[in-house]
């Protein structure tokens, strides 16, 4: 008997032994995971996520998510990993306990491509039930990157609940992915799955369907994904001339801009200004300027630079323009070949001033946040930087026009150009009218130089970059005819674009050059010729 | 006759080369008085763009010379004598390059040049420099097939920086599919068949290879991001191998974070891309994007940190970036020095014959060797594009690469060498044993 009870008491200290043993085993293996971080290894990095991941732990996600930006820290003397809160609060990342500050020499965990890969992953299992309509998007987003097989249930429990349209798509194309690429899902399954995939017809469900259609797949589910594919190539086809065609209006609002003021200059004055492109670049760095100030004295104006920028950078290129007119272009009227040479050692002058001032290297001017990001229309990307261009250059167009046609000013520019002496004996201080015409191409110039900062360069050599196609442009369109130059500047960013993809941008750019020439052969006075007796002055 | 600035060192801050500079800068066309050509002196050539399209990555050298120069003479010169920097503007023009070459060689008489960024400005040059017999040091990656016996190569040939960054993406990001981007010019050229000819070689069929060039200052990217998306959605994971040179870098990397191609997808790896042109952007859409060097500015050695302070103490501007060209010069200028008091002269002949052997510690803790070839050895890193504008280095080579003078990847150079210590020759075949005409 007593050996019986002795057994039994010792089978039961046993057992309790072995639980009071299991239960820290298991809470160290978290503690463990987490310990990999302070090795600041990739691959250990990897391995704690996929751990942390699927432990259960309630600290799993505010750990993997301080990881994706960067606020994990580190220590690696104490292997101590801790989480630096967006509030600013420390909590120790293995217990979840607050600590007052972290240890000197801690560092964030860094990153790779592919482990942003594996926390994007992560995350979205872990935030696929989140009470956020955004997150859950999100989520179901980057589990049909990822389709990762071991987040299927928890996306099947997701999907039963979900209640939104957008979300319930996104988490229905997930289960689909996902179902794709998992070896013993039934036929029946995968032949839905493809046509739900079908159905999103984008260049990812592209992507998915390719990279299965190589895979060990049922016959009928190949046939199915096989026409699939050639169902949504079809489409992106159609999309691409589309695509096409919006950035070739995007190249030629682009033209347009740089070519407005030489429309001006060149088109109505007659002056070969070869220091039109420097009127750009001075616009350019105006726009630079202005951010510099606001970043350093009025941070919560930053949105509104660009708009602040286009008064102030008319103004400044041109009351340059005006003086460049008053001393050198007045004395030169009637001769075009100094005036070329004049106005392109001029050219180099500004250049190198500039670069005497601001240095020969780039010059950030940052997108305000209505510049930056891109929208999906249909298939096509559309990009925010591009679209507000193409609306600013139509109402610098609009407002430019309407100014010659209906103010004083304008009136008295188209008299002086068309007949000099006669504007002079009608009283007109025809010398004024030049110089304040200069200045109007030359300020629009600069305005353009406030939208080319958004897609391009700022240095030196600006300006360089689009003297020639502004040249190319307003001779195209017909001198001294601003419809001439709207009409020919987007002529020649839609042939530009239709021909880029074809013949590639190198020969595509040489094309357009001989096209030009042979059009200007036949017609000399290009697109939209001016008729009448200002042609023979 | 173009802008023309000798700067007496010794005397850093005088009031005189203030003025010259400034009359320089201003009349753009001012001839200033020869040299003063005082014998205790050894004369170093400075041939870099400071005006004109390169003058956006040249003028960090020149400014990186002058350095240099000064550092040295701080710690007594060289053989005794204080170092005066000669400097000429070639103002990105090929031709001029070469005309101010002579210039230097044969008027100012300088021991030494260290200069030239494209290659086609060194390929201006080089007949200049061999019929002159004189030294230039060339600081900056390029495409390689060349080996000349009066040129330094301190920048990486191509195995040191383009072979070592697809090896990386190949096995770290497991990439199948692979664009070939770059500016129109012999550079990316090369360098881009190189690349074609190793990545069949390792079973990367024809169709998963996209070519792509583009002109000089391409400014509107929009058809190419997009084809690039295009090309990216056949199921294989793509990356972009750029050598997309100079201005153009800025409008296609804010192009690619507007259309939003995020480097988790599409990784962009480029060998033109540092610190320097960083500068221009916002990188915070571009984080994860790759460039593949021999140096990144930071990367933490008492070496790095030494210079990159002095740097920004001798500039008076603490946010001065350092970049790879940049390290080039520093482990070129050092090694020229050594040679210079190996032989006890500055006479060409010796010196050439001095410098391969040298070895000079690189800023990111090895020390690299001038080889037989011309080329030295150096650590190859990659690095990912920060939020700040920096790199984080993800991936180095154990050991210091020697730089190959011909590429073993193309049937034309796989079986040449460049030797100037045994074969004195650039281009001997090690097949027919035959000097192809390169030699002394």
């Amino acid at each position: 008997m007593p050996a019986i009870v002795l057994a039994l008491v010792r089978g039961l200290l046993l057992s309790i032994a072995l639980i009071v043993a299991t239960a820290p085993a298991f809470a160290a293996s978290f503690e463990e995971s987490v310990a990999k971080f302070a090795n600041d290894d990739f691959s250990d990095t990897d391995d704690a996520v996929g751990e942390i991941a699927v432990s259960g732990n309630p600290l799993a996600f505010p750990i993997i998510s301080a990881l994706q930006d960067e606020r994990l820290m580190f220590d690696a003397e104490t292997k101590k990993v801790f989480v630096k809160q967006a509030d600013g609060k420390i909590i120790d990342a293995a217990t979840g306990a607050a600590v007052d500050k972290l240890p000197d020499n801690a560092a964030a965990v860094s990153l790779n491509n592919r482990l942003r890969r594996s926390v994007d992953a992560a995350l979205g299992g872990l935030t696929l039930l989140s009470p956020d309509t955004n997150t859950r998007l999100t989520a179901a987003k980057s589990v049909f990157k990822s389709h990762e097989e071991a987040t299927l249930p928890t996306v099947e429990s997701a999907l039963a609940k979900e209640t939104n349209r957008s979300v319930k798509q996104a988490l229905a194309e997930a289960r689909a992915a996902i179902l794709l690429f998992k070896s013993d899902a039934s036929e029946v399954d995968k032949l839905e799955a493809v046509a739900t995939i079908k159905a999103r017809g984008d260049q990812e469900a592209l992507a998915l369907l390719t990279e299965i259609s190589g895979g060990d797949q049922p016959a009928n589910v190949a046939k199915a994904a096989a026409s699939a594919i050639s169902s949504i190539q079809g489409t992106l086809a159609i999309w691409s001339g589309v695509q096409n065609a919006w950035y070739g209006l995007s190249l030629g609002s682009v033209l347009l801009l740089a070519a407005i003021g030489l429309a001006i200059t060149f088109g109505v004055m007659g002056v070969i200004n070869m220091a039109h492109g420097e009127m750009v670049m001075l616009g350019a760095y105006t726009t630079f300027v202005v951010q510099e100030v606001i970043r350093t004295r009025y941070p919560a104006l930053f949105d509104y630079s660009l708009l602040i920028a286009v008064p102030l950078a008319f103004l400044v290129a041109g009351a340059i323009g005006v003086v460049i007119e008053r001393t050198i272009i007045r004395f030169l009227y009637g001769r075009p070949l100094e005036t070329l040479l004049a106005t392109w050692g001029l050219s180099l002058i500004l250049q190198q001033a500039v670069r005497s001032a601001f240095g020969p290297t780039n010059r950030e001017v940052g997108n305000p946040s209505w510049m930056s990001g891109a929208f999906e229309l249909g298939q096509i990307t559309i990009t925010y930087n591009r679209l507000w261009i193409l609306c600013f250059t139509m109402a610098v167009f609009g407002i430019l026009l309407a100014m010659l046609r209906y103010t004083a000013l304008g009136l008295e520019m188209r008299a002086v150009t068309q007949n000099r002496r006669m504007a002079a004996s009608m009283g007109i201080a025809t010398s004024r009218v030049d110089a304040l015409t200069f200045g109007l191409g030359s300020g629009i110039a600069g305005i353009a130089g406030v939208a080319l900062s958004q897609i391009d360069n700022v240095s030196p050599n600006l300006g360089q970059s689009y003297i020639i196609d502004s040249f190319m442009v307003v001779v195209f369109g017909g001198v001294g005819n601003l419809w001439g130059t709207l009409v020919g500047a987007f002529t020649l960013g839609i042939a530009n674009k239709f021909l880029e993809p074809v013949a590639g941008a190198v020969l595509g750019k040489i094309a357009i050059l001989v096209l030009i020439i042979l059009f200007i052969q036949k017609r000399p006075r290009g697109l939209f010729a001016l008729k009448g007796r200002a042609v023979e002055a | 006759m173009l802008t023309r600035l000798t700067q007496e060192l010794t005397a850093p801050f005088s009031r005189r080369r203030w003025l010259a500079a400034a009359a320089g800068l201003a009349l753009g066309a001012a001839g200033f008085g020869p040299a003063m050509a005082a014998d205790d002196t050894i004369k170093v050539g400075v041939l870099h763009s400071l005006s004109g399209t390169m003058a956006i990555s040249e003028t960090t050298l020149k400014d990186t010379i002058l350095f240099l120069i000064d550092e040295q003479n701080k710690k007594g010169g060289v053989l005794g004598k204080k170092l005066e920097a000669v400097v000429v503007d070639p103002a990105s023009n090929w031709p001029l390059f070469a005309e101010k070459a002579r210039e230097l060689i044969t008027k100012d008489k300088v021991a030494v040049v260290f200069g030239c960024w494209t290659s086609v400005s060194r390929k201006s040059v080089l007949p200049v420099f061999k019929e002159l017999n004189s030294i230039l040091f060339y600081p900056v990656q390029y495409e390689g097939e060349e080996s000349e016996r009066n040129v330094f190569y301190t920048g990486a040939a191509p195995n040191q920086q383009a072979i070592p960054a697809v090896d990386y993406l190949m096995k770290e990001e497991k990439v199948k599919r692979w664009v070939l981007a770059g500016t129109d010019y012999v550079y990316p050229r090369t360098t881009n068949k190189i690349l074609e000819a190793y990545l069949k070689s390792k079973g990367v069929a024809q169709d998963d290879i996209m070519i792509n060039y583009t002109p000089f200052g391409h400014s509107d990217w929009q058809t190419i991001v997009a084809d690039i998306k295009k090309f990216g959605s056949a199921g294989k994971k793509t990356a972009v191998v750029s050598t997309i040179n100079g201005d153009a870098n800025v409008p296609f990397y804010k192009e690619l974070g507007n259309q939003g191609v995020k480097a988790k997808d599409i990784p962009v790896v480029a060998f033109s891309v540092g610190e320097e042109e960083l500068a221009g952007i916002d990188t915070k859409p571009l984080v994860g994007h790759l460039a593949a060097w021999n140096y990144f500015q930071s990367i933490k050695t008492p070496a790095n940190e030494k210079f990159i302070k002095d740097w920004q103490a001798y500039t008076k501007n603490p946010k001065r970036v350092t970049n790879d060209p940049m390290e080039a010069h520093v482990i070129g200028f050092n090694m020229w020095v050594k040679a210079v008091e190996k032989v006890k002269s500055t006479d060409p002949d010796k010196v050439i014959d001095a410098l391969p052997g040298t070895e000079a510690p690189n800023l990111t803790g090895g020390v690299s060797k001038m080889l037989p070839n011309h080329h030295i050895t150096k650590p190859v890193f990659i690095g990912e594009i920060k939020g700040d504008g920096q790199f984080s280095v993800v991936y180095k080579t154990k050991d210091l690469v020697p730089g190959d003078a011909w590429s073993k990847e193309l049937d034309g150079s796989k079986d040449l060498i460049g030797d100037w210590v045994g074969k004195k020759c650039g281009n001997f075949n090690t097949k027919t044993n035959k000097c192809l005409g390169s030699g002394t």
